[in-house]
């Protein structure tokens, strides 16, 4: 299995320029759209996913209510046009269920359901563009959305895919080396750095997945410092708006209370 | 009695938090002097450790494992003496016992309707807690059941009180009172509940005509002024007006007052700027002195312009 693009060249660069280790560009945006009750959009390099979340609110199907917890579900839309073969996958699509399924099973034991019970919580998955690390990018995605909307979890989950190209592990593969190297996508929360997913589509050599388990793990936590920095800055300017406004039966003062109210992109 | 403990606060903010005692003891949670914002309250977010069990009681927004206490929301930390929680700045509507919520019925079931109010889950408005035409106090009868679709239906926009939470958490509504009930001649608008504070009245009358209703769980009614001789004693109590669905006739003017009062209110969420009644009344005059089209508060010029001129007036 070769192909004619390096994976790895000589100088130890990838086909995008990328160091082994290096993660691709990451922008985080968590302006509020529409009625949601949280959601965030996140691009790891040309990968593009947004993510809405609503509730907790009433299950809309009865029969599914849970009466200790509330129900998760999760629904994922890819439009057409995110990827190079134009193909319209509607919702029953086997894969699409597959990557719902996927990102439900992750976030379950990490959203603390058994505070709303029977309540639903349901996470809207839209993939925009796809270029390798489309479940990963999810899961990030979906971290952030529920944390907007403030949803109890124990921990963030952050998701990297690491590959193996011959001995060398590689990090947040693009679709190229996907297509070609064997890979998993590993998600882990930063501060017990225990794991909640290891998906695995290819066949990966026994004595490699211990060193890309460690090295996910690692990215894991870069990945974590960059959401939180986004979360926090989304945070503090919310905080801030409310303070700035007149209070009741309070006086402001002439503290400097300016604040730019756009919601700019967090790199 | 309660007393309010918040953290040390830099000197200079002081006279924001005039409410608030401090207390310079040192229970030691661990927060660095640099942690701070500037208005005092510090921020967390999932996952970080807060402080050690022992000393301190988890509260919302917290859980304990290995005898620590861990944030499980983004947001502001706030410590009651021993209760430490974590408010998370945006969410779905808390209720409390004695908040004027505002919603709509999703259902009719026997006996009750279901109130989408903001919240959790669906409220419940029981039949037996609405007031029923031909008298103050009565019981209810079959008749009552039968005709429940008479009183609300499906859609309708309804002004109630939170009475009691059953056990799962959801909460229980009534509306026995000549102020609650159906609502009608107005506009909803929905906001992040942590934007309304409670006020003394949630019954506002602004004098462009307008009536507003501001639900705590972030739903707003915004009608036409209701003439207060409609609004009689229980003696009073008329079925056929309160139980109504058709609107009356409104004017242009009112219908312009209701429009800009939406928007500015639109206006002032996406800001994140708290409503109270002075804040609507300070905006609305600025709306009118700028002589604008009502569609223009909207814009983004004219919103950033407007919440800088209400905050510049305090």
């Amino acid at each position: 299995m070769s192909s004619r693009v390096e994976i790895l060249n000589d100088g130890g660069y990838r086909s995008d320029g990328r160091r082994q280790y290096e993660l691709r560009d990451i922008t985080i945006d968590l302006s509020p759209r529409g009625t949601a009750d949280g959601s965030a959009m996140i691009t790891h390099g040309l990968t593009e996913v947004m993510v809405d979340v609503f509730g907790p609110r009433e299950a809309k199907l009865r029969g599914q209510t849970l009466h200790d917890r509330a129900l998760l579900t999760v629904e994922v839309g890819i439009v057409p046009f995110s990827t190079g073969e134009r193909r319209k996958r509607n919702r029953g699509d086997k894969r699409i269920l597959e990557l719902a399924a996927t990102i439900k099973q992750t976030f379950e034991p990490i959203v603390q359901t058994n505070l709303y019970p029977r309540s639903e919580i349901s996470i809207f998955v839209s993939v925009l563009q796809q270029d390798g690390g489309l479940l990963p990018a999810s899961i990030n995605a979906t971290t952030l959305a529920l944390l907007t909307a403030g949803i109890p979890m124990t921990d963030y989950v952050t998701a990297i895919t690491c590959g193996v190209h011959s001995t060398a592990p590689l990090l947040d593969l693009t679709t190229l080396e996907e297509n070609d190297l064997p890979h998993l996508t590993v998600a882990s929360l930063p501060r017990t750095f225990k794991v909640t997913l290891v998906a695995m589509e290819t066949r990966l050599h026994v004595e490699r997945v211990s060193e890309c388990m460690k090295i996910a793990g690692e990215a894991g936590k870069v990945l974590h410092q960059e959401m939180k920095r986004a979360v926090e800055a989304r945070t503090k300017r919310l905080v801030q708006a409310m303070d700035m406004a007149p209070r009741i039966g309070g006086v402001g003062g002439g503290v400097d209370r300016d604040v730019d109210m756009d919601e700019d992109n967090q790199t | 009695m309660i007393t309010f403990a918040s953290f040390p606060a830099p000197p200079e903010f002081d006279a924001y938090l005039g409410t608030k005692h401090y207390e310079d003891n040192d229970m030691e949670v661990d927060l660095n002097e640099d942690d701070y914002e500037p208005s005092g309250r510090k921020l967390t977010s999932p996952g970080e450790v807060l402080t050690s069990s022992h000393a301190f009681m988890r509260g919302h927004g917290t859980f304990v494992e290995n005898e620590e206490v861990i944030a499980s929301v983004t947001g502001t930390i706030e410590r009651v003496n021993k209760l430490i929680s974590v408010r998370a700045i945006r969410t779905r509507y808390n209720a409390e016992v004695g908040d004027l919520v505002v919603g709509r019925i999703t259902e009719v079931q026997p006996r009750r309707w279901k109130v989408d109010a903001n919240s959790r889950q669906d409220a419940v408005l029981m039949l037996s807690s609405v007031n029923l035409p031909g008298g103050v106090q009565r019981r209810k009868v079959e008749s009552d059941e039968l005709q429940m679709r008479t009183f609300f239906e499906e859609g309708d926009l309804l002004v109630a009180e939170v009475q009691a939470f059953f056990a799962d958490g959801a909460m229980s509504l009534h509306t026995r009172s000549l102020k609650y009930g159906k609502l009608r001649n107005g506009q909803l608008v929905s906001i992040p509940p942590v934007l309304i504070r409670r006020l003394k009245s949630h019954f506002l009358s602004l004098p462009c005509g307008v009536d507003l209703i501001l639900g705590l769980n972030g739903y707003i009614w915004i009608s036409k002024l209701t003439k207060a001789n409609e609004q009689e004693g229980e003696e009073g109590f008329d079925a056929e007006a309160v139980y109504s669905s058709r609107n009356d006739d409104i004017n242009e003017a009112t219908r312009a007052a209701v429009s800009r009062v939406t928007n500015i209110i639109r206006v002032l969420a996406a800001h994140f700027v708290p409503l109270t009644d002075t804040v609507l009344l300070d905006a609305y005059e600025w709306v009118i002195e700028q002589e604008g089209d009502i569609k223009d508060i909207l814009s983004p010029e004219v919103g950033e312009a407007l919440v800088t001129a209400i905050s510049a007036q305090r």
